[in-house]
């Protein structure tokens, strides 16, 4: 196995909410980046960004390994939730919410 | 590019029993969004409904004759 695809698996298993993403949290260098962001922390739940520009080997491999073609990409308890679109159909229904209290435990 | 009938046949192919409708956001003929209700939906999580749509249409996200996509996926309601 490639070491990029090891250090994937290692952030994704040892966090519980990753977010794979353009720029950093504090410094998102897109806009579905930004918005995904911003509807993480209006959840108070900690998580890591990874930014893939300044890790050109992860934006290569992880899109295999998910089968998801685009960023930003979520991660929570290792299982890809989606990008920009989904994370917010899944907020307005609530199951995001839901994801989060199961990774971290009701709060 | 690709006209938005080109892109619904090819989805039809896949779903034929889905209700699918398919725009040109931006006049160009190269970002869609692609809205489909399907009852086979129904118990996959939206990313395996997305990546569903997303495998059905890899070959012209491939080679650019998509440049961007936006999926809607509907779960029918029960009857």
């Amino acid at each position: 196995m490639s070491d990029v695809l090891e250090k994937i698996k290692s952030e994704i298993g040892s966090n519980k909410v990753v977010l794979f993403m353009k720029g950093t949290p504090q410094a998102p260098q897109c806009g579905f980046s930004a918005a995904t962001v911003q509807i993480l922390n209006a959840f108070n739940r900690p998580f890591k960004g990874i930014d893939i520009l300044a890790n050109p080997d992860i934006r290569a491999t992880l899109p295999q390994y998910s089968n998801w073609p685009t960023f930003p990409q979520l991660f929570i308890n290792g299982k890809l939730i989606g990008g920009c679109d989904i994370v917010h159909e899944l907020k307005d229904s609530g199951e995001l919410k839901q994801l989060l209290d199961e990774a971290f435990g009701a709060a | 590019m690709m006209t938005t009938e080109a892109i619904e046949a090819i989805l039809v192919q896949k779903f034929p029993d889905a209700s699918i409708g398919v725009m040109d956001m931006t006049g160009t003929a190269d970002h869609f969004e692609v809205r489909i209700s399907w009852n086979g939906f129904r118990g996959k999580s939206l990313i395996e409904q997305h990546q569903m749509i997303q495998d059905t249409l890899k070959p012209q996200l491939e080679d650019g004759a998509i440049h961007a996509l936006k999926i809607k996926t509907i779960v029918p309601a029960a009857v």
